[in-house]
Protein backbone atom coordinates (compact mmCIF):
# COMPACT_ATOMS: atom_id res chain seq x y z
CA UNK A 1 0.00 0.00 0.00
CA UNK A 2 1.37 3.42 -0.90
CA UNK A 3 1.65 5.77 2.08
CA UNK A 4 0.61 8.94 0.26
CA UNK A 5 -2.55 9.38 -1.76
CA UNK A 6 -2.21 8.82 -5.50
CA UNK A 7 -4.34 11.84 -6.22
CA UNK A 8 -4.41 14.21 -3.26
CA UNK A 9 -6.39 16.97 -4.95
CA UNK A 10 -9.07 15.49 -7.16
CA UNK A 11 -11.33 17.64 -9.28
CA UNK A 12 -14.86 17.23 -7.95
CA UNK A 13 -17.75 17.57 -10.37
CA UNK A 14 -21.40 18.25 -9.67
CA UNK A 15 -23.62 15.22 -9.27
CA UNK A 16 -26.16 14.73 -12.02
CA UNK A 17 -29.84 15.13 -11.09
CA UNK A 18 -31.19 11.67 -10.48
CA UNK A 19 -34.69 10.34 -10.71
CA UNK A 20 -35.99 8.07 -7.92
CA UNK A 21 -34.15 4.77 -7.68
CA UNK A 22 -36.54 1.85 -8.36
CA UNK A 23 -37.48 -0.16 -5.28
CA UNK A 24 -35.52 -3.21 -6.24
CA UNK A 25 -33.06 -3.33 -9.12
CA UNK A 26 -32.84 -7.09 -9.02
CA UNK A 27 -36.57 -7.43 -9.65
CA UNK A 28 -36.38 -5.49 -12.86
CA UNK A 29 -36.85 -7.66 -15.92
CA UNK A 30 -34.93 -5.35 -18.11
CA UNK A 31 -31.82 -3.39 -17.51
CA UNK A 32 -30.77 -0.15 -19.10
CA UNK A 33 -27.71 2.01 -18.86
CA UNK A 34 -29.56 4.37 -16.46
CA UNK A 35 -30.51 1.50 -14.16
CA UNK A 36 -26.98 0.23 -14.01
CA UNK A 37 -25.61 3.70 -13.61
CA UNK A 38 -27.79 4.19 -10.55
CA UNK A 39 -26.00 1.24 -9.06
CA UNK A 40 -22.65 2.84 -9.78
CA UNK A 41 -23.22 6.38 -8.52
CA UNK A 42 -22.61 5.68 -4.90
CA UNK A 43 -19.38 3.72 -5.21
CA UNK A 44 -16.82 5.61 -3.18
CA UNK A 45 -13.40 6.35 -4.53
CA UNK A 46 -10.84 4.33 -2.53
CA UNK A 47 -8.93 7.46 -1.58
CA UNK A 48 -11.55 10.18 -1.04
CA UNK A 49 -15.03 10.57 0.41
CA UNK A 50 -16.47 11.34 -3.01
CA UNK A 51 -18.31 8.98 -5.27
CA UNK A 52 -16.81 7.75 -8.51
CA UNK A 53 -19.45 9.75 -10.33
CA UNK A 54 -18.47 12.99 -8.61
CA UNK A 55 -14.88 12.40 -9.64
CA UNK A 56 -16.02 11.67 -13.21
CA UNK A 57 -14.41 8.25 -13.01
CA UNK A 58 -17.61 6.70 -14.25
CA UNK A 59 -20.57 8.24 -16.07
CA UNK A 60 -23.76 6.98 -17.65
CA UNK A 61 -22.31 7.29 -21.14
CA UNK A 62 -19.59 4.85 -20.28
CA UNK A 63 -21.97 2.02 -19.54
CA UNK A 64 -23.11 -0.07 -22.49
CA UNK A 65 -25.95 -2.47 -21.82
CA UNK A 66 -27.52 -5.06 -24.04
CA UNK A 67 -30.16 -6.65 -21.88
CA UNK A 68 -31.33 -9.01 -24.59
CA UNK A 69 -27.84 -10.45 -24.83
CA UNK A 70 -27.25 -10.12 -21.08
CA UNK A 71 -24.15 -8.06 -21.64
CA UNK A 72 -22.66 -5.02 -19.94
CA UNK A 73 -19.49 -3.16 -20.68
CA UNK A 74 -18.29 -0.50 -18.29
CA UNK A 75 -15.55 1.93 -19.27
CA UNK A 76 -14.07 3.98 -16.47
CA UNK A 77 -11.57 6.82 -16.37
CA UNK A 78 -9.03 6.85 -13.57
CA UNK A 79 -8.40 10.38 -12.34
CA UNK A 80 -4.65 10.09 -12.80
CA UNK A 81 -2.86 8.34 -15.67
CA UNK A 82 -0.60 6.28 -13.42
CA UNK A 83 -3.31 5.51 -10.93
CA UNK A 84 -2.44 2.27 -9.17
CA UNK A 85 -5.94 2.30 -7.71
CA UNK A 86 -7.27 1.53 -11.19
CA UNK A 87 -7.39 -2.19 -10.53
CA UNK A 88 -9.15 -1.62 -7.18
CA UNK A 89 -11.71 0.65 -8.82
CA UNK A 90 -12.25 -1.89 -11.56
CA UNK A 91 -12.63 -4.61 -8.94
CA UNK A 92 -15.24 -2.54 -7.06
CA UNK A 93 -17.20 -2.03 -10.27
CA UNK A 94 -17.08 -5.73 -10.99
CA UNK A 95 -18.16 -6.74 -7.47
CA UNK A 96 -20.99 -4.19 -7.44
CA UNK A 97 -22.31 -5.49 -10.75
CA UNK A 98 -21.87 -9.11 -9.66
CA UNK A 99 -23.94 -8.49 -6.54
CA UNK A 100 -26.63 -6.53 -8.34
CA UNK A 101 -27.16 -8.17 -11.71
CA UNK A 102 -28.68 -11.58 -12.49
CA UNK A 103 -26.09 -14.32 -12.99
CA UNK A 104 -26.87 -14.54 -16.71
CA UNK A 105 -25.00 -11.27 -17.27
CA UNK A 106 -21.56 -11.12 -18.88
CA UNK A 107 -19.57 -8.13 -17.72
CA UNK A 108 -16.51 -6.53 -19.32
CA UNK A 109 -14.71 -3.75 -17.48
CA UNK A 110 -12.04 -1.58 -19.04
CA UNK A 111 -10.27 1.71 -18.55
CA UNK A 112 -11.15 4.37 -21.10
CA UNK A 113 -8.67 4.10 -23.97
CA UNK A 114 -5.80 6.52 -23.57
CA UNK A 115 -6.39 7.28 -19.90
CA UNK A 116 -3.97 4.95 -18.22
CA UNK A 117 -0.28 4.22 -18.63
CA UNK A 118 -0.65 0.44 -18.45
CA UNK A 119 -4.15 0.21 -19.93
CA UNK A 120 -3.72 -3.23 -21.54
CA UNK A 121 -2.26 -4.74 -18.38
CA UNK A 122 -5.05 -3.34 -16.17
CA UNK A 123 -7.76 -4.47 -18.59
CA UNK A 124 -6.31 -7.96 -18.80
CA UNK A 125 -6.28 -8.34 -15.01
CA UNK A 126 -9.79 -6.96 -14.61
CA UNK A 127 -11.20 -9.44 -17.11
CA UNK A 128 -9.35 -12.57 -15.97
CA UNK A 129 -12.04 -14.41 -14.02
CA UNK A 130 -9.60 -16.63 -12.19
CA UNK A 131 -7.46 -13.69 -11.01
CA UNK A 132 -10.58 -11.82 -9.86
CA UNK A 133 -11.78 -14.91 -7.94
CA UNK A 134 -8.41 -15.29 -6.22
CA UNK A 135 -8.28 -11.57 -5.40
CA UNK A 136 -11.72 -11.75 -3.82
CA UNK A 137 -10.45 -14.46 -1.47
CA UNK A 138 -8.00 -11.96 -0.04
CA UNK A 139 -9.68 -10.54 3.10
CA UNK A 140 -7.83 -7.21 2.97
CA UNK A 141 -8.91 -6.60 -0.60
CA UNK A 142 -12.49 -7.62 0.17
CA UNK A 143 -12.58 -5.19 3.11
CA UNK A 144 -11.40 -2.38 0.86
CA UNK A 145 -13.99 -3.22 -1.77
CA UNK A 146 -16.78 -3.46 0.83
CA UNK A 147 -15.73 -0.08 2.23
CA UNK A 148 -16.04 1.48 -1.24
CA UNK A 149 -19.40 -0.15 -1.84
CA UNK A 150 -20.86 0.47 1.64
CA UNK A 151 -23.02 3.58 1.05
CA UNK A 152 -24.85 1.86 -1.82
CA UNK A 153 -26.71 -0.37 0.60
CA UNK A 154 -27.88 2.46 2.91
CA UNK B 1 -18.40 -43.30 -38.04
CA UNK B 2 -17.52 -40.68 -40.54
CA UNK B 3 -18.11 -37.17 -39.19
CA UNK B 4 -18.27 -35.88 -42.69
CA UNK B 5 -21.12 -38.15 -43.69
CA UNK B 6 -23.72 -35.80 -45.15
CA UNK B 7 -26.57 -37.70 -43.59
CA UNK B 8 -25.31 -37.41 -40.03
CA UNK B 9 -26.99 -34.97 -37.73
CA UNK B 10 -25.41 -34.53 -34.32
CA UNK B 11 -27.02 -33.44 -31.10
CA UNK B 12 -25.76 -33.14 -27.53
CA UNK B 13 -28.15 -34.94 -25.21
CA UNK B 14 -28.18 -34.07 -21.55
CA UNK B 15 -27.99 -37.24 -19.46
CA UNK B 16 -27.92 -35.78 -15.98
CA UNK B 17 -27.12 -32.64 -13.96
CA UNK B 18 -25.02 -33.15 -10.83
CA UNK B 19 -25.74 -30.57 -8.14
CA UNK B 20 -24.19 -30.20 -4.74
CA UNK B 21 -21.33 -27.76 -4.89
CA UNK B 22 -22.22 -24.41 -3.31
CA UNK B 23 -19.96 -22.30 -5.50
CA UNK B 24 -18.66 -22.43 -9.07
CA UNK B 25 -17.18 -25.73 -10.24
CA UNK B 26 -13.77 -25.05 -11.73
CA UNK B 27 -12.74 -28.48 -12.94
CA UNK B 28 -13.47 -32.18 -13.01
CA UNK B 29 -11.73 -35.44 -13.87
CA UNK B 30 -12.98 -38.87 -14.86
CA UNK B 31 -11.24 -41.66 -12.96
CA UNK B 32 -9.35 -43.45 -15.77
CA UNK B 33 -9.59 -46.87 -14.12
CA UNK B 34 -13.37 -46.79 -14.01
CA UNK B 35 -16.24 -46.75 -16.44
CA UNK B 36 -15.13 -49.77 -18.42
CA UNK B 37 -16.39 -53.35 -18.24
CA UNK B 38 -17.80 -53.91 -14.77
CA UNK B 39 -16.63 -50.78 -12.95
CA UNK B 40 -18.96 -47.85 -12.69
CA UNK B 41 -17.72 -44.45 -13.88
CA UNK B 42 -16.38 -42.08 -11.24
CA UNK B 43 -15.81 -38.32 -11.50
CA UNK B 44 -13.99 -35.97 -9.14
CA UNK B 45 -14.98 -32.28 -9.23
CA UNK B 46 -13.52 -29.26 -7.45
CA UNK B 47 -14.99 -25.93 -6.54
CA UNK B 48 -14.82 -22.41 -5.18
CA UNK B 49 -16.58 -23.88 -2.14
CA UNK B 50 -13.16 -25.31 -1.13
CA UNK B 51 -14.29 -28.91 -1.51
CA UNK B 52 -13.78 -31.78 -3.89
CA UNK B 53 -16.73 -34.06 -4.62
CA UNK B 54 -16.57 -37.66 -5.80
CA UNK B 55 -19.47 -38.80 -7.96
CA UNK B 56 -20.26 -42.33 -9.06
CA UNK B 57 -22.89 -43.71 -11.37
CA UNK B 58 -25.00 -46.44 -9.79
CA UNK B 59 -24.88 -49.79 -11.58
CA UNK B 60 -28.50 -50.36 -10.70
CA UNK B 61 -30.19 -47.04 -11.44
CA UNK B 62 -27.59 -45.67 -13.92
CA UNK B 63 -27.97 -42.45 -12.00
CA UNK B 64 -25.05 -40.44 -10.64
CA UNK B 65 -24.76 -39.86 -6.90
CA UNK B 66 -22.30 -37.94 -4.79
CA UNK B 67 -20.24 -40.52 -2.93
CA UNK B 68 -17.97 -38.27 -0.95
CA UNK B 69 -17.21 -34.65 -0.14
CA UNK B 70 -13.54 -33.98 0.54
CA UNK B 71 -13.57 -30.99 2.82
CA UNK B 72 -11.63 -29.36 5.63
CA UNK B 73 -8.34 -29.73 3.87
CA UNK B 74 -8.01 -26.92 1.40
CA UNK B 75 -8.63 -23.50 2.92
CA UNK B 76 -9.39 -21.76 -0.35
CA UNK B 77 -10.81 -22.51 -3.81
CA UNK B 78 -9.80 -25.90 -5.21
CA UNK B 79 -8.92 -25.04 -8.79
CA UNK B 80 -8.08 -28.33 -10.40
CA UNK B 81 -8.14 -32.06 -9.75
CA UNK B 82 -6.68 -35.02 -11.56
CA UNK B 83 -6.48 -38.77 -10.99
CA UNK B 84 -3.25 -40.71 -11.33
CA UNK B 85 -3.23 -42.97 -14.42
CA UNK B 86 -3.94 -46.05 -12.26
CA UNK B 87 -6.88 -44.25 -10.68
CA UNK B 88 -5.56 -44.91 -7.18
CA UNK B 89 -4.62 -41.36 -6.25
CA UNK B 90 -6.27 -37.97 -6.73
CA UNK B 91 -4.27 -34.75 -6.78
CA UNK B 92 -6.02 -31.46 -6.03
CA UNK B 93 -4.54 -28.00 -6.61
CA UNK B 94 -5.74 -25.03 -4.58
CA UNK B 95 -5.57 -21.25 -4.29
CA UNK B 96 -4.28 -21.94 -0.76
CA UNK B 97 -0.90 -22.60 -2.44
CA UNK B 98 -0.89 -26.32 -1.71
CA UNK B 99 -1.51 -29.48 -3.71
CA UNK B 100 -3.15 -32.34 -1.82
CA UNK B 101 -2.83 -36.03 -2.66
CA UNK B 102 -5.78 -38.24 -1.75
CA UNK B 103 -6.08 -41.99 -1.56
CA UNK B 104 -9.24 -44.06 -1.50
CA UNK B 105 -8.84 -46.19 1.63
CA UNK B 106 -11.77 -48.57 1.74
CA UNK B 107 -14.27 -46.13 0.29
CA UNK B 108 -12.98 -43.28 2.40
CA UNK B 109 -10.83 -40.62 0.79
CA UNK B 110 -7.89 -39.57 2.94
CA UNK B 111 -5.38 -36.84 2.33
CA UNK B 112 -2.09 -38.74 2.38
CA UNK B 113 0.23 -35.92 1.42
CA UNK B 114 0.34 -32.13 1.04
CA UNK B 115 2.77 -30.53 -1.39
CA UNK B 116 3.92 -27.09 -0.36
CA UNK B 117 6.30 -24.70 -1.98
CA UNK B 118 4.44 -22.46 -4.38
CA UNK B 119 4.27 -18.86 -3.23
CA UNK B 120 0.65 -18.36 -4.12
CA UNK B 121 -2.33 -19.95 -5.89
CA UNK B 122 -1.69 -23.34 -7.50
CA UNK B 123 -3.66 -23.49 -10.75
CA UNK B 124 -3.13 -26.96 -12.18
CA UNK B 125 -1.63 -30.39 -11.52
CA UNK B 126 -0.76 -33.25 -13.89
CA UNK B 127 0.58 -36.82 -13.55
CA UNK B 128 2.90 -38.29 -16.18
CA UNK B 129 1.90 -41.55 -17.90
CA UNK B 130 4.03 -43.81 -15.73
CA UNK B 131 2.87 -42.12 -12.53
CA UNK B 132 6.48 -41.41 -11.52
CA UNK B 133 6.19 -37.63 -11.78
CA UNK B 134 3.73 -34.91 -10.86
CA UNK B 135 3.79 -31.33 -12.15
CA UNK B 136 2.13 -28.26 -10.62
CA UNK B 137 2.00 -24.62 -11.69
CA UNK B 138 1.07 -21.36 -10.05
CA UNK B 139 0.48 -17.61 -10.25
CA UNK B 140 4.02 -17.40 -8.89
CA UNK B 141 5.09 -18.02 -12.54
CA UNK B 142 6.81 -21.32 -11.81
CA UNK B 143 6.22 -24.93 -12.72
CA UNK B 144 7.32 -27.54 -10.16
CA UNK B 145 8.14 -31.15 -10.96
CA UNK B 146 7.76 -33.63 -8.12
CA UNK B 147 9.07 -37.19 -7.98
CA UNK B 148 6.68 -39.77 -6.63
CA UNK B 149 8.48 -41.83 -3.99
CA UNK B 150 7.33 -44.96 -2.18
CA UNK B 151 4.90 -44.51 0.67
CA UNK B 152 3.14 -41.53 -0.93
CA UNK B 153 6.15 -39.30 -0.46
CA UNK B 154 6.77 -36.54 -2.95
CA UNK B 155 10.09 -34.84 -3.51
CA UNK B 156 10.56 -31.67 -5.48
CA UNK B 157 12.80 -32.52 -8.43
CA UNK B 158 12.84 -29.14 -10.13
CA UNK B 159 11.45 -25.61 -10.03
CA UNK B 160 11.08 -24.40 -13.59
CA UNK B 161 11.30 -20.69 -14.22
CA UNK B 162 10.70 -19.07 -17.54
CA UNK B 163 7.11 -17.94 -17.76
CA UNK B 164 6.81 -14.22 -17.11
CA UNK B 165 3.31 -14.44 -15.70
CA UNK B 166 0.73 -16.65 -13.99
CA UNK B 167 0.90 -20.25 -15.30
CA UNK B 168 -2.61 -21.52 -15.96
CA UNK B 169 -2.16 -25.20 -16.79
CA UNK B 170 0.42 -27.98 -16.92
CA UNK B 171 -0.02 -31.17 -18.91
CA UNK B 172 2.31 -34.10 -19.47
CA UNK B 173 2.52 -35.57 -22.95
CA UNK B 174 0.32 -38.74 -23.04
CA UNK B 175 3.22 -41.12 -23.67
CA UNK B 176 6.52 -39.30 -23.12
CA UNK B 177 8.02 -37.48 -20.17
CA UNK B 178 7.75 -34.10 -21.83
CA UNK B 179 5.86 -31.39 -19.94
CA UNK B 180 3.75 -28.59 -21.40
CA UNK B 181 2.63 -25.42 -19.66
CA UNK B 182 0.51 -22.49 -20.78
CA UNK B 183 0.25 -19.05 -19.29
CA UNK B 184 -1.21 -15.55 -18.81
CA UNK B 185 1.99 -14.48 -20.65
CA UNK B 186 0.34 -15.82 -23.84
CA UNK B 187 2.90 -18.57 -24.41
CA UNK B 188 3.09 -22.34 -24.28
CA UNK B 189 6.33 -23.82 -23.03
CA UNK B 190 7.70 -27.31 -23.58
CA UNK B 191 9.99 -28.78 -20.90
CA UNK B 192 12.22 -31.86 -21.08
CA UNK B 193 14.94 -33.51 -19.04
CA UNK B 194 18.48 -33.72 -20.38
CA UNK B 195 21.02 -36.49 -19.84
CA UNK B 196 22.22 -35.00 -16.58
CA UNK B 197 18.68 -35.03 -15.16
CA UNK B 198 18.11 -31.29 -15.45
CA UNK B 199 14.81 -30.00 -16.69
CA UNK B 200 14.80 -27.06 -19.07
CA UNK B 201 12.57 -25.34 -21.56
CA UNK B 202 13.13 -26.77 -25.04
CA UNK B 203 10.56 -24.62 -26.81
CA UNK B 204 8.49 -21.49 -26.20
CA UNK B 205 5.52 -21.04 -28.50
CA UNK B 206 4.73 -17.35 -28.62
CA UNK B 207 2.98 -14.94 -30.93
CA UNK B 208 5.87 -14.95 -33.39
CA UNK B 209 5.41 -18.70 -33.94
CA UNK B 210 1.74 -18.20 -34.83
CA UNK B 211 0.91 -18.48 -31.14
CA UNK B 212 -1.87 -16.94 -29.10
CA UNK B 213 -2.26 -13.22 -28.50
CA UNK B 214 -3.73 -13.50 -25.02
CA UNK B 215 -3.83 -15.86 -22.01
CA UNK B 216 -3.66 -19.53 -22.98
CA UNK B 217 -6.01 -21.42 -20.68
CA UNK B 218 -5.67 -25.10 -21.63
CA UNK B 219 -3.84 -27.76 -23.64
CA UNK B 220 -5.04 -31.14 -24.85
CA UNK B 221 -3.38 -33.89 -26.87
CA UNK B 222 -4.88 -36.20 -29.46
CA UNK B 223 -4.78 -39.95 -28.82
CA UNK B 224 -1.62 -40.50 -30.88
CA UNK B 225 0.23 -37.71 -29.08
CA UNK B 226 1.46 -36.09 -32.27
CA UNK B 227 -0.96 -33.17 -32.16
CA UNK B 228 -2.16 -30.81 -29.48
CA UNK B 229 -4.88 -28.18 -29.31
CA UNK B 230 -4.75 -25.05 -27.13
CA UNK B 231 -7.46 -22.56 -26.23
CA UNK B 232 -7.19 -18.93 -25.29
CA UNK B 233 -8.67 -15.63 -24.16
CA UNK B 234 -7.85 -14.48 -27.72
CA UNK B 235 -11.00 -16.42 -28.77
CA UNK B 236 -9.20 -19.01 -30.88
CA UNK B 237 -8.26 -22.66 -30.72
CA UNK B 238 -4.90 -23.52 -32.20
CA UNK B 239 -3.75 -26.94 -33.36
CA UNK B 240 -0.07 -27.89 -33.26
CA UNK B 241 1.86 -30.86 -34.59
CA UNK B 242 5.22 -32.45 -33.92
CA UNK B 243 7.29 -35.27 -35.32
CA UNK B 244 6.48 -38.06 -32.87
CA UNK B 245 9.24 -40.41 -34.02
CA UNK B 246 11.77 -37.66 -33.52
CA UNK B 247 10.45 -37.07 -30.01
CA UNK B 248 10.65 -40.78 -29.20
CA UNK B 249 14.26 -40.96 -30.19
CA UNK B 250 14.92 -38.23 -27.66
CA UNK B 251 15.62 -35.53 -30.18
CA UNK B 252 15.48 -32.25 -28.27
CA UNK B 253 15.35 -30.28 -31.47
CA UNK B 254 11.87 -31.54 -32.37
CA UNK B 255 9.60 -28.53 -32.47
CA UNK B 256 5.86 -28.15 -32.31
CA UNK B 257 4.54 -26.36 -35.37
CA UNK B 258 1.30 -24.51 -35.91
CA UNK B 259 -1.04 -26.28 -38.31
CA UNK B 260 -4.40 -24.60 -37.80
CA UNK B 261 -6.19 -21.74 -36.05
CA UNK B 262 -9.94 -22.02 -35.45
CA UNK B 263 -11.13 -18.44 -35.43
CA UNK B 264 -14.56 -16.81 -35.56
CA UNK B 265 -16.33 -19.57 -33.63
CA UNK B 266 -16.06 -18.15 -30.11
CA UNK B 267 -16.86 -14.63 -28.92
CA UNK B 268 -15.81 -15.00 -25.30
CA UNK B 269 -12.86 -16.57 -23.52
CA UNK B 270 -12.40 -20.31 -24.12
CA UNK B 271 -11.49 -21.90 -20.78
CA UNK B 272 -11.23 -25.54 -21.69
CA UNK B 273 -10.52 -27.83 -24.60
CA UNK B 274 -10.34 -31.64 -24.74
CA UNK B 275 -9.51 -33.95 -27.63
CA UNK B 276 -11.40 -37.26 -27.64
CA UNK B 277 -9.91 -40.65 -28.56
CA UNK B 278 -11.92 -40.50 -31.77
CA UNK B 279 -10.63 -37.11 -32.74
CA UNK B 280 -13.48 -34.81 -31.69
CA UNK B 281 -12.29 -31.58 -30.07
CA UNK B 282 -14.68 -30.22 -27.42
CA UNK B 283 -14.42 -26.64 -26.12
CA UNK B 284 -16.02 -24.94 -23.12
CA UNK B 285 -16.32 -21.17 -23.11
CA UNK B 286 -17.46 -18.09 -21.19
CA UNK B 287 -20.56 -17.76 -23.38
CA UNK B 288 -22.08 -20.82 -21.64
CA UNK B 289 -21.68 -22.94 -24.77
CA UNK B 290 -19.92 -26.20 -25.64
CA UNK B 291 -18.64 -26.62 -29.19
CA UNK B 292 -17.33 -29.64 -31.09
CA UNK B 293 -14.81 -29.60 -33.93
CA UNK B 294 -13.52 -32.34 -36.21
CA UNK B 295 -10.92 -32.55 -38.91
CA UNK B 296 -12.43 -31.55 -42.20
CA UNK B 297 -12.20 -33.92 -45.15
CA UNK B 298 -11.67 -30.85 -47.29
CA UNK B 299 -8.17 -30.78 -45.87
CA UNK B 300 -6.03 -29.58 -48.71
CA UNK B 301 -2.43 -30.24 -49.57
CA UNK B 302 -1.21 -27.61 -47.10
CA UNK B 303 -2.41 -29.49 -44.05
CA UNK B 304 -5.53 -30.44 -42.12
CA UNK B 305 -8.31 -28.01 -41.40
CA UNK B 306 -11.04 -28.29 -38.83
CA UNK B 307 -14.73 -27.53 -38.97
CA UNK B 308 -17.45 -26.96 -36.40
CA UNK B 309 -19.49 -30.13 -35.91
CA UNK B 310 -21.96 -28.78 -33.35
CA UNK B 311 -22.55 -25.81 -31.05
CA UNK B 312 -24.59 -26.37 -27.92
CA UNK B 313 -25.75 -22.95 -26.75
CA UNK B 314 -26.73 -22.47 -23.13
CA UNK B 315 -25.18 -25.82 -22.18
CA UNK B 316 -25.02 -24.23 -18.73
CA UNK B 317 -26.55 -21.07 -17.21
CA UNK B 318 -23.11 -19.53 -16.77
CA UNK B 319 -19.53 -19.88 -18.02
CA UNK B 320 -18.38 -23.40 -18.88
CA UNK B 321 -15.07 -23.90 -17.07
CA UNK B 322 -14.20 -27.42 -18.12
CA UNK B 323 -15.13 -30.11 -20.67
CA UNK B 324 -13.79 -33.65 -20.38
CA UNK B 325 -14.53 -36.70 -22.49
CA UNK B 326 -15.18 -39.97 -20.67
CA UNK B 327 -12.22 -42.36 -20.98
CA UNK B 328 -14.56 -45.34 -20.91
CA UNK B 329 -17.67 -44.71 -22.93
CA UNK B 330 -17.67 -43.34 -26.44
CA UNK B 331 -19.03 -39.85 -27.01
CA UNK B 332 -19.86 -39.19 -23.36
CA UNK B 333 -18.74 -35.82 -22.05
CA UNK B 334 -18.80 -34.10 -18.68
CA UNK B 335 -18.82 -30.31 -18.25
CA UNK B 336 -18.78 -28.00 -15.23
CA UNK B 337 -19.73 -24.38 -14.79
CA UNK B 338 -19.84 -21.20 -12.73
CA UNK B 339 -23.48 -22.15 -12.19
CA UNK B 340 -22.26 -24.75 -9.66
CA UNK B 341 -23.33 -27.78 -11.64
CA UNK B 342 -21.72 -30.63 -13.55
CA UNK B 343 -23.53 -32.04 -16.54
CA UNK B 344 -23.11 -35.42 -18.21
CA UNK B 345 -23.81 -35.43 -21.94
CA UNK B 346 -23.93 -37.83 -24.84
CA UNK B 347 -23.01 -36.71 -28.33
CA UNK B 348 -25.55 -38.64 -30.33
CA UNK B 349 -26.25 -38.94 -34.01
CA UNK B 350 -29.49 -39.13 -35.91
CA UNK B 351 -28.59 -40.40 -39.34
CA UNK B 352 -31.22 -39.30 -41.81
Amino acid sequence: MVSGLINANPVVYEKKERRQRPASISDADEYSAEAIDQLEVDIKDPEHPYSLEELKVISEDAIEVDDRRSYVRVTFTPTVEHCSMATVIGLCLRVKLMRSLPSRYKVDIRVAPGTHATEAAVNKQLNDKERIAAALENPNLVDMVDECLAPSYA
Amino acid sequence: MDFNDEGSHFELKEIQTLSGHTDRVWSLAWNPATGTDDTQPVIASCSGDKTVRIWERSALTRSWDCKAVLEETHTRTVRSCTWSPSGKLLATASFDATTAIWENVGGDFQCVSTLEGHENEVKSVSWNASESLLATCSRDKTVWIWEVMPGNEFECASVLQGHTQDVKMVKWHPTMDILFSCSYDNTIKVWAEDDTGDWHCIQTIGESSNGHSSTVWAISFNAEGDKMVTCSDDLTLKVWEADIEGMRSGDDQVLWKHISTLTGYHDRTIFSVHWSREGIIASGAADDAIRFFVESKDSAVDGPSYRLLLKKEKAHDMDVNVVQWSPGENRVLASASDDGTIKIWELATNST
